[in-house]
């Protein structure tokens, strides 16, 4: 970006050097100004980190390390456990599930979009992706309790429960499928078009063009949209709140309630746990858990975006 | 004749190209992926029909000026959650977005292309990636405690503005990056200084997408339920926010709160409450739209 | 009428003319039956023809050239033949244009049936990121080859002339290639297929001169087996290489002959004009 040099001529504006001076004291406070507000970010960074290690230190004080780690149970208010497996477990779960119902639904919907949609097509088509990624989650939470359960679940699993794993999952999945197709929209659409070209001149179908030269080198950056979806869906937390209980146990089941870490937070402030109080400090350990593995997710997901864009761009 | 009819067709001995078996299989897939698509308009279609099918008789202007009432369940309003709503979108768009504009006028138009910068833009990408539940961690420490604000809309503002700042700060630099170099260099030449370019040039040319930018980020920030539950809003309120350091509730809260009791006539007013919600989020997305297209109307070029 | 030329002009010709003798004695059948066969093709993109009006045919086991100053609608003429203009929205297709008979845009012709039997080369190469091998061996692999496909990659990289620059590395990206020897792969990519008819789009305007000579020698060879089309906008490469050039311009047929006539007694003032360098 240049940087203007204009030297007004000293003679037509008698005071010009001292105007000038004062001109650039003021640019320069202005600059500072601006400068400070981006600081806010750092600032922000810097204080989640030092908030949640600082206050999540006393816990690690009370509770040892083995056991934080390989205790099976999650019970810090009423039973003293506090093994933190089974609210991994629980978001484990919730994510892959979500995942499963996204990915598939996403990527076909990416390559519908890039690969057969006309423009007005596209045109609707981004709207209603746009839509559906501003719906509030307390919305979808409350889709998957009064809607996906009885009306979809239950009739296929006649012993699911009432909270469940799975109605959550399917409502987070919906949730980033925006995300997903726009993103992996964006890489199919990044691969350049005499590669398609080159495919079917040598007598492919559309579906082998998209799926078997497209797709793949398209690979990374779907990879990448698909991480950031995955980070989306471990750090959510009301839907699951609302659809899938508060129970934390170990579990692969899908029909049974289940607990995430971010759900646990928000059990947990809507009560009365008074500060000083383990349980109290309970959240900010969970806080520190969700916050360090979204953000290795996010940090890979944009490395394997940059480099994604280095080939394409 | 007979070999030009199939002149196309005719393989060599070594192919079997079974383009018949192929053509239905990529027409299959075709079906497959338009139905994809279509999934998730039929999912919209169908949580709004739901929703609508459950709260929508109990909509009124009753109901939107009427408090929570817990002797006859069917009879409550959402007064109370709908101001502290209100209250919400006025101080985060206050906190939020002059900071916000300022941030990505400071990284876009005046910070040196250095590695120091490129890292400052990763921690903002990393930032916006943070759940929600954190920032309320980091307001109900910062803001409710440190700071001394209680459990008051002004703190859950503050942890909502921290919440969307990284994303209305992104999407202000891509408005601000999309106007042509050409205005900024027609500026410079006629000596003025790079303040005075951003303010009355670049700036007035990039403020619709700035504003529908904005919008769309203040629009996530009335979604949220999880930080304002950190921080400290009530779910059962019978007082409306007189100032900003009063207790407050939030329509996304009374939604879960609602959603949580069991009873049918909940589950009804979970609905009408979420129509409202939504009724403000169109109302928001209305507003960037109609922004968008008047500003558009008034441009020269 | 005697006309002043101007000295380059004069040159300009000459050395085409040289270039056309310089080459073998060819026996061309100028009787066989077309290959491919335009009747007033016309090709319009939304209210633009392209292309207009043009009747041609290509004879079997020639090289014949299409040149023309861009823009003339060569380009989307060559991709009329192999239906890759179906990609582009708002295409119009008139006229009737016959493969071996058939026409190639009736409603019942399937474009990719026709891909196999017509290959194509492009302007700048574009191979798979995969590995050579995959290069080549991805197209037959697809449309369900039966036989040895070790044995057809490496007899189409040698009719490429590549072989022997890869043949220790046919597992290797194929991205690792120089510019030329992509080019020489996507050619074995596309001979691969056997098809009939090869259309070359400007296949050496990205090519340095070794490697454009490499590939010119190499449509020599060719064009034993294969019918080859191809469009080129630089007018020495026609002399070189083809046996027949049409020439186009503002997308009609002006003129086609056998090269060393065209080149030497053209008929027509547009011709004359634009490969003494009037225009172009």
């Amino acid at each position: 970006m240049p940087r203007p040099e204009c030297e007004r001529q000293a003679a037509t504006q008698p005071d010009g050097a001292k105007m000038r001076r004062w001109q650039r004291l003021r640019e320069g406070g202005l600059e500072g100004v601006l400068l400070l507000c981006a600081l806010v970010s750092v600032a922000t960074t810097m204080g989640i980190v030092w908030v949640l290690f600082s206050e999540s230190l006393p816990f690690f004080r009370h509770v040892p390390l083995t056991e934080f780690l390989f205790d099976r149970q999650w019970a810090p208010r009423t039973g003293q456990e506090y093994g933190i497996l089974p609210l991994l477990c629980g978001t484990f779960l919730i994510s892959i599930l979500s995942l499963a119902v996204a990915i598939p639904i996403g990527l076909a919907a990416a390559i519908y979009l890039s690969e057969y949609a006309s423009r007005p097509v596209r045109q609707i088509a981004k709207p209603v992706l746009e839509i559906l990624a501003g719906i509030p989650t307390v919305v979808y939470g409350y889709f998957a309790l009064t809607f996906i359960t009885p009306h979809v679940l239950r009739p296929l699993f006649p012993s699911i429960e009432v909270f469940n794993a799975l109605s959550a999952a399917i409502v987070i999945g919906i949730m980033i499928v925006p995300t997903v197709c726009s993103l992996s929209d964006d890489a199919l659409r990044a691969v350049p078009r005499s590669l398609r070209e080159a495919a079917y001149a040598v007598s492919a179908t559309k579906l082998e063009v998209s799926t078997r030269i497209v797709l793949p080198a398209a690979l990374s950056g779907v990879t990448a949209a698909v991480l950031l979806a995955l980070a989306r869906a471990v750090g959510e937390t009301m839907a699951v709140a609302i659809a899938a209980g508060s129970t934390p146990k170990i579990t692969l089941n899908p029909l049974v309630s289940v607990q995430t870490v971010a759900a646990y937070i928000v059990q947990v402030s809507k009560g009365d746990a008074p500060t000083g109080t383990i349980e109290y400090q309970s959240i900010y350990m969970a806080g520190l858990i969700l916050f360090l593995i979204t953000l290795a997710i996010n940090l890979v997901a944009h490395r394997i975006m940059a480099r994604f864009r280095e080939v394409y761009e | 004749m007979s070999q030009a009819d199939s002149a196309i067709d005719w393989q060599p001995v070594q192919f079997r190209p079974r383009l018949a078996a192929r053509r239905v299989l990529g027409g299959l897939f075709g079906l497959a992926c338009r139905l994809a698509a279509l999934a998730a308009g039929l999912v919209l279609g169908c949580l709004l029909w739901h929703v609508w099918r459950q709260g929508g008789h109990l909509l009124s202007l009753r109901f939107l000026t009427s408090f929570e009432s817990t002797l006859d369940p069917l009879a409550s309003g959402v007064k109370s959650p709908l101001w502290g709503t209100v209250w919400l979108i006025g101080l985060t768009t206050i906190l939020a977005v002059p900071v916000g504009i300022a941030a990505a006028v400071y990284l876009e138009e005046f910070a040196p292309r250095s590695r120091l910068m490129q890292l400052l833009h990763l921690n903002i990408a990393n930032l916006a990636g943070v759940p929600s539940v954190v920032y309320g961690l980091l307001g109900l420490t910062v803001f409710v405690r440190w700071c001394a604000l209680g459990r008051s809309v002004l703190a859950g503002a503050a942890a909502l503005a921290l919440l969307i700042l990284p994303v209305a700060i992104i999407t202000t630099r891509e408005a601000l990056a999309a106007v042509p170099q050409s205005i900024r260099q027609a500026a410079y030449s006629v000596g003025a200084t790079r303040w005075q370019t951003v303010r009355d040039h670049v700036l007035p040319a990039a403020l619709p997408a700035i504003m529908t930018g904005m919008i769309l980020a203040l629009s996530r920030a009335v979604g949220e339920a999880a930080p304002l539950i950190v921080v400290g809003a009530v779910a059962y309120s019978r007082t409306v926010p007189t100032s900003p350091l009063d207790g407050f509730s939030a329509l996304p809260i009374k939604i879960f709160n609602w959603s949580e009791l069991a009873s049918p006539e909940f589950v009804q007013l979970t609905g009408a409450a979420i129509l409202v919600l939504l009724g403000v989020l169109l109302g928001t997305s209305a507003l960037a739209v109609g922004i968008r297209a008047w500003y558009q109307r008034r441009r020269l070029w | 009428m005697v006309t002043v030329s101007r000295p380059v002009a004069a040159t300009q010709t000459l050395n085409l003319a040289s270039l056309v003798s310089a080459r073998p004695e060819t026996i061309i059948d100028q009787n066989s039956s077309p290959v491919i066969r335009t009747e007033d093709l016309t090709i319009r993109y939304g209210s633009f023809a392209a292309v207009r009006n043009v009747t041609l045919d290509i004879l079997p086991k020639q090289v014949t050239a299409i040149i023309g100053p861009s823009g003339c609608g060569k380009s989307t003429f060559l991709r009329a033949i192999n239906r890759m203009n179906d990609f582009v929205d708002g295409v119009n297709v008139s006229g009737r244009l016959m493969f071996l008979g058939q026409d190639v845009y009736a409603p019942g012709t399937d474009p990719v049936a026709l891909r196999r039997r017509i290959g194509m080369v492009f302007q700048k190469p574009n191979p798979f990121p995969k590995s050579i091998f995959k290069n080549v061996a991805w197209g037959p692999q697809v449309n369900g080859y039966s036989g040895n496909l070790a044995e057809l990659v490496e007899e189409s990289l040698r009719k490429a002339g590549l072989w022997d620059e890869v043949k220790d590395k046919l597992d290797h990206s194929a991205l690792t290639l120089s510019g030329g020897q992509q080019q020489r792969l996507c050619i074995a990519r596309a001979i691969a297929m056997q098809p009939e008819v090869l259309l070359m789009d400007e296949p050496c305007s990205s090519l340095d001169p070794i490697a454009t000579a490499r590939v010119e020698d190499l449509i020599d060879e060719l064009k034993s087996q294969y019918t080859v089309v191809l469009v080129t906008h630089n007018m020495q490469q026609a002399a070189r290489v083809s046996d027949r050039t049409a020439f186009m311009l503002m997308g009609q047929l002006v003129e086609v002959d056998l090269t060393s006539r065209l080149f030497t007694t053209p008929h027509d003032p547009r011709t004359q004009d634009y490969i003494t360098g009037r225009f172009g």
